[in-house]
């Protein structure tokens, strides 16, 4: 257990090397292939008035002339220990974790993201666990009761929940409870949890559920399927011949091991929200890390989009090696391999 | 009182293709320290007749008729939750493959522990010394190790060993096993048979042993029950069906049985044809369309159906030829070539 542990620990931290070597070569690789020059990305932080020398001393401090490689061990240097930055009005100070320095805001993008990740994270705790508790009883009722009203209908409000984009849901759910009826938050807001629970869950509710009602719906799709293989499996029968109570039945023996997907789609899905929310974050205003990535993306602000990518990816290799584990400890079986 | 008895059970299924008619009209008796073989091919309606005495015919769906009197009680009439209270405990249940029949995500410990704790209640460290004694006494070495062991860590004979265990943890009266060597290696078989054979002796158990292997129940049974299409076709002493069989299709069972004691050249005497289909049993005689003999009837073989009627002395046979027809083919045709 022990060396299957650091194992997946030493594939994680490989991992994040691999995403950032192919991040940082798609941003600063891929545009030279295309002709883009050292000046012309120098040009982007001095402003329009610059002469092309200055341009090119810009670039120089820089270090965009290095070959890519020197580039990449500097970006990684700045992970660890910090960076500096002089583009010629003065030395911008990066200090680490160094996921990169704006230059159109004159900011050091991590602590942008600090700044940004409560929101996130809130987001995604309350969905989660809203899509998964809804998620996993509607599958369950439904495999249950296969064929009956209750299963239908829930089968074709999951496919509505499934096709429909959240930025739809969000708004349609805005106009009728916040607009409308006004019971719910109008968006946009954002109250931490240590301030004012009460505050904080009535300014996500509306998010949550927009959000949650996208993944419940696959959620219950998967685990019906899951309970109606399950339920078919052999084992079941014998839990019934030893005279276990029905709800035993399905509870210790046939969700125990339905669960086991479910466990490994959940530390996925949570593991991409955590790195922003894009759609949802956009479509209530809040200030997440899915909002600060279009904001950059629209600003063509390439360190701010590396740093974010860089964040979303680490949760990402992070909640695989979360589910790994998880899943050892679930399924017997894996541990010995 | 006899301790169970089936009375004209049936047990039909509602499907989009028609009514499948599994289990159609079985009647049998079994005691106490008594042994019934129930033989025949698969979709004969073995394995649902065992289900259903427990309870455990799939879903609301089967029509379920007919009596099982188990120890003076209806169970058919019963409500569901008292079926559920003697299951495990009073009756219990073998499956053909042990490692599918066992949960993966349980110890076996603990699937021994649940069994026996479900029906006593007695705490947790009682029940898991209950449980290693009972893989002692089905043959597990170190079972206080063992105990702790995941299913997929042991060896398919080991697996049905436990799963014995299992079954036998709440010490039940009635004991079916279902394929229970099937899944397994010849060698490992017999312990298994052995070994069921030595339990029950000292359980007292009544065991009914599901099989398409005449092989198995000729070790064990003192009563042997020939299913075909859902229906028993021929019933008696294991004596009876092995030294006097009367019915076609049991002589087809007997020649399909791979013996040590033949000649390696010799080829075994198959059954021609496949299986009935349950929804479109045939006309008359379910067998008639594989019958050698159903020329001899005289038309009678595909248009009525034969009744079950005693030959001697409790030996059932239900087959239009006469008697006297079934012995004289036995003894001419049939038994020369089994034993050439």
């Amino acid at each position: 257990m022990v060396t299957y542990i650091i194992r997946r620990l030493i594939g994680a931290l490989a991992m994040l090397f691999i995403v950032s070597a192919v991040t940082f070569s798609i941003f600063f690789v891929v545009p030279r292939l295309a002709g883009v020059t050292p000046d012309d990305i120098a040009n982007r932080y001095v402003g329009r008035a610059a002469t092309a020398e200055t341009v090119t001393a810009v670039a120089e401090k820089l270090g965009l002339h290095d070959p890519v490689v020197v580039q990449y061990g500097r970006w990684v240097k700045g992970v660890f220990v910090g960076a500096e930055y002089d583009y010629g009005t003065g030395v911008e100070q990066c200090p680490a974790p160094c996921l990169g320095y704006s230059f159109v805001t004159k900011q050091p993008v991590w602590p942008d993201l600090v700044d940004r990740l409560p929101v996130t994270l809130s987001l995604a705790a309350g969905a989660s666990v809203i899509w998964l508790v809804i998620g996993v009883s509607v599958g369950v009722l439904s495999a249950l009761k296969r064929r009956s009203i209750f299963d239908r209908g829930a089968m074709i409000i999951a496919l509505a929940g499934v096709s429909l984009p959240p930025f739809f849901t969000g708004l349609v759910a805005l106009s009728l409870l916040s607009y409308g009826l006004g019971i719910t938050a109008p968006g946009g807001a954002y109250t931490p949890l240590t301030e004012n629970p009460g505050l904080w869950a009535y300014n996500l509710i509306l998010p949550w559920l927009t959000l949650a009602f996208l993944n419940a719906a696959a959620y219950a799709r998967l685990t019906r399927a899951g309970m109606l293989d399950t339920m078919g499996e052999d084992y079941i029968r014998t839990a019934r011949a030893k005279g276990l109570k029905e709800s035993k039945v399905i509870g210790k023996h046939g969700l125990r091991a339905a669960l086991t997907p479910i466990v490994t789609i959940f530390g996925l899905d949570v593991g991409i929200l955590v790195g922003g929310a894009i759609l949802t974050e956009n479509a209530f205003s809040l200030q997440g890390l899915g909002k600060y990535a279009t904001t950059a993306i629209a600003a063509n602000d390439l360190p701010k989009i590396m740093g974010f990518t860089m964040l979303a990816a680490f949760f990402i290799v992070v909640a695989n090696l979360i589910v790994d584990l998880l899943y050892a400890v679930v399924d017997p079986r894996v541990r010995l391999s | 009182m006899t301790f169970l008895q089936l009375n004209d059970l049936k047990v039909h299924f509602p499907t989009d293709d028609g009514l499948v008619k599994s289990v159609d009209g079985l009647s049998f008796q079994l005691e106490r320290g008594k042994t019934l073989g129930i033989v025949g091919e698969s979709g004969s309606g073995k394995s649902v007749t065992s289900l259903s005495v427990l309870g455990l015919h799939k879903g609301g769906r089967a029509k379920i008729s007919g009596e099982i009197w188990l120890d003076g009680e209806e169970l058919v009439s019963a409500s569901q939750e008292h079926v559920r209270s003697l299951r495990g405990k009073k009756m219990a249940m073998i499956f053909q493959d042990p490692l599918s029949a066992m949960h993966p995500y349980y110890t076996v410990g603990d699937q021994i522990i649940e069994a026996y704790r479900i029906h006593n209640a007695v705490s947790k460290k009682v029940a898991k010394k209950h449980a290693i004694d009972m893989l002692g006494r089905v043959g597990i070495p170190q079972p206080d190790r063992r105990v702790d062991s995941y299913p997929h860590e042991f060896s398919g004979g080991m697996r049905q060993r436990a799963m014995i265990a299992m079954a036998l943890s709440c010490d039940p009266e009635l004991l079916i096993a279902d394929e229970p060597t099937t899944a397994l290696d010849v060698t490992v078989q017999a312990q298994i048979l052995d070994l069921m054979r030595d339990l029950q002796r000292d359980f007292n158990a009544a065991l009914i042993i599901i099989t398409h292997d005449l092989g198995v129940v000729a070790e064990l049974s003192d009563d042997i029950l020939v299913m075909y299409g859902g229906k028993c076709i021929e019933y008696g002493t294991a004596e009876d069906i092995f030294e006097r069989p009367e019915h076609p299709y049991t002589w087809g069972l007997l020649g399909s049985m791979p013996r040590l004691d033949r000649e390696v050249t010799e080829r075994l005497l198959p059954i021609k044809g496949s299986p009935p289909s349950l929804i479109n049993v045939p006309s008359g005689c379910a067998f008639h369309p594989r019958c050698a003999f159903e020329p001899r009837t005289g038309g009678k073989g595909s248009t009525l159906v034969p009744d079950l009627v005693e030959t001697e002395g409790g030996h059932l046979v239900r087959c239009h030829l006469s008697r006297e027809e079934r012995r004289d083919i036995w003894a001419t045709e049939i038994k020369p070539k089994l034993e050439s």
